[in-house]
């Protein structure tokens, strides 16, 4: 092997790689673009959605309560819901989205409150219509105050103390940090994207480096200059993992720089207790991490997908080898997402779902230093075993002048 | 000089089984002079050339290039040998500059007397009108002015042509011609292949006629004449084969 040889072999490789749009665009402008539109562009999209939601006065329909005059005039006095004339088809009508819920008073129900007997309200909806979720909460808060007013007014009447109804409080407490928070809801997304976009940056060069020059002709060119098969396919690997090395750092920076400017933006529209929980600091160590577990994942990709592509006769055959493994890949890397799967030194050595867990946890400010060191190992024995494969195949006529 | 020993290559091929593309082939070729393979399509002509090329490594039988044995050394083979053939392209993003550079260094050369060689060619082959255009971009005479280049940058002793000629137009099939004479003129050993019967007569001073990957007949275009009594080299090359 010759340090120079593939030097000069990578440096073509890189000036060749930049000038082709394709690669351009999947190792740049796609991390580039699609975070900031995954997380900004998405997050803002949502919550817009649910915030013009928040913001419909639902209408809502009352049943019965004829002999109920004051809880009807109450409820028909509240600011942010509209109460429409009772129909017979109100469950049709909450169904059709005419009206978002109904609440059904049972008769003689003023008069059981200030007797102290039992009633039943019952509250209609539409259960996962997101609207009609709102209009039965404002209903549910309405009947709620209602019923703490009722207490207190009964307990004060006999000259009890309130905590009778109430002998004691429940108090939750959340002892992970505010990034954890935000990492367990967001965070399971960040290196599956991650992951995806180092295959996808490797893509386009690795068929291009391969199958391309056998396409083009160019691949007998190359093979009567004195350069070593090794030293070529080296040259070839180096600027296929720079591609997807490149991809991977600009869309983890893509990525903190959205959620950065993404919690800036959300700051101002949404309420404290929703904006908290969106919150996700990426740290500088947390990068760092990610991209060291990354490293060698992007190599094991770079190599296999050129051994792939280089059995190829042309790009488009290099296009239906490796479609497929974009599948395997995505396969392990959302297993990682599904609740309840966590690092174990048996999934520490399954390739892809190890760097997707363990990034997750990084993301979630949890470092597991013997797993994060398996999983670095384990990486590189499949990134080597997938280089020796390629560089092995690049020795062989079979495949370089398959017909 | 080329020396061919016995040269057998054997490829598998799924529906006709084994096949023998080179089958015992010997020939040599001396600095000065231009030896022709001549033979119709997949008689091994290409095959041979590649395994001079160290391209192809052989089943059998070897060949020794500019003194490297093909199979020992072949990477000393490739730094003395030129090839070119139809099948080698250029990169097609790569300006003419870049594309003669880059094999350049492949073949270890300096970046100082890369300079200087690559502004001699260039100069010589009157590239500098577009020594900074894109591959993709030149027509084909210049695209072959390039690959010439290419096959120079290194000064190689040996030059190999595979069909060089194949789908040119005239203009640039005699960019072509012209440039294997002065190849031969500046005392390096040149072998080509071609089905082109007045590229023999223009250019070979030995021909080999190379048929199922044997080679049935070999001498001056005289010798081969006299011996086999035809005048028209078509008609020779069919006795020689149907024989």
């Amino acid at each position: 092997m010759s340090a120079r040889a593939v030097g000069v072999v990578y440096r073509k490789e890189l000036i060749d790689s930049l000038r082709d749009r394709r690669t351009v665009v999947s190792m740049i402008v796609v991390p580039l673009l699609v975070m900031p539109l995954l997380t900004i562009g998405m997050g803002f999209l949502s919550l817009t959605l649910v915030g013009l939601a928040m913001k419909e006065s639902p209408k809502v329909m009352i049943l019965g309560g004829q002999d109920s005059p004051q809880v009807v005039a109450d409820l028909k006095r509240l600011p942010d819901l509209q109460v429409v004339p009772e129909q017979p088809d109100y469950a049709e009508e909450i169904s059709n989205k005419q009206i978002r819920a109904a609440v059904e008073i049972p008769p003689g129900f003023e008069a059981r409150l200030a007797s102290g007997e039992p009633s039943t309200v019952t509250i209609y909806m539409y259960q996962g219509e997101l609207k009609s979720g709102f209009g039965a909460d404002h209903l549910q808060r309405f009947f709620r105050e209602l019923r703490d007013r009722t207490i207190r007014e009964h307990l004060e009447a006999r000259q009890l103390p309130q905590s009778l109804a109430r002998p004691f409080e429940i108090n939750e407490r959340n002892v992970a940090a505010p990034e954890k928070v935000g990492g367990a809801l967001l965070g399971g997304m960040v290196p599956y994207f991650v992951i995806l976009l180092c295959l996808t940056g490797a893509m386009y060069p690795a068929m291009d480096l391969t199958a391309g020059e056998k396409e083009r002709g160019t691949i007998e060119t190359i093979l009567c200059s004195p350069v070593s098969r090794t030293d070529l396919v080296l040259g070839k690997f180096l600027m296929v993992l720079t591609a997807s090395i490149a991809t991977a750092v600009l869309a983890i920076l893509a990525m903190a720089g959205s959620f950065a400017v993404g919690k800036k933006m959300l700051a101002g529209v949404m309420s404290g207790a929703v904006n908290s929980a969106l919150q996700i600091t990426i740290t500088g160590k947390a990068m760092v991490s990610i991209f060291f577990v990354v490293l060698p994942m992007a190599v094991f990709f770079s190599a296999a997908l050129l051994a792939l592509s280089v059995f190829a006769k042309s790009f488009k055959e290099a296009q239906s080898y490796i479609s497929p493994l974009m599948i395997l890949v995505v396969m392990p890397a959302i297993a990682a997402l599904l609740p309840g799967v966590e690092l174990n030194s048996a999934l520490a050595l399954v390739p892809v779902l190890n760097t997707s867990l363990v990034s997750k946890e990084i993301i979630t400010g949890t470092y597991h230093w013997d797993f994060i060191a398996l999983i670095f190992l384990s990486s590189s024995v499949y990134a080597v075993l997938a280089l020796a494969i390629a560089v092995k195949l690049f020795q062989s006529e079979d495949v370089l002048f398959r017909t | 000089m080329i020396e061919v020993r016995q040269l057998a290559k054997q490829f598998r091929d799924n529906k006709r089984g084994i096949v023998r593309a080179v089958d015992g082939v010997s020939f040599a070729c001396r600095p000065g002079e231009i030896y022709g393979l001549l033979g119709a399509n997949g008689a091994g002509k290409t095959t041979t050339l590649r395994i001079l090329a160290t391209i192809l490594t052989p089943s059998q039988g070897t060949a020794v290039v500019a003194g490297y044995d093909v199979t020992r050394d072949p990477q000393r083979v490739r730094s003395s040998v030129g090839f070119l053939s139809t099948a080698t392209a250029l990169y097609a993003r790569l300006s003419a500059r870049e594309m003669v550079e880059y094999f350049g260094r492949l073949h270890g050369l300096e970046e100082a007397t890369l300079r200087r060689r690559i502004d001699e060619i260039f100069e010589r082959l009157d590239m500098n009108d577009f020594r900074d255009r894109r591959c993709d971009k030149l027509s084909t005479g210049m695209k072959q002015k390039v690959s010439i280049a290419r096959t120079l940058v290194h000064d190689p002793s040996v030059m190999i042509f595979d069909e060089p000629t194949v789908g040119l137009d005239i203009m640039a099939s005699r960019t072509i011609t012209a440039f294997i004479r002065e190849c031969r003129d500046a005392g390096k050993t040149v072998v080509l292949s071609t089905h082109v019967m007045r590229e023999v007569e223009k250019l070979c001073d030995h021909i080999g006629i190379i048929h199922d990957g044997k080679l049935l007949a070999e001498g001056t275009l005289a010798d081969l004449r006299a011996r086999y009594a035809v005048q028209d080299l078509e008609d020779l090359f069919v006795k020689v084969v149907q024989a």
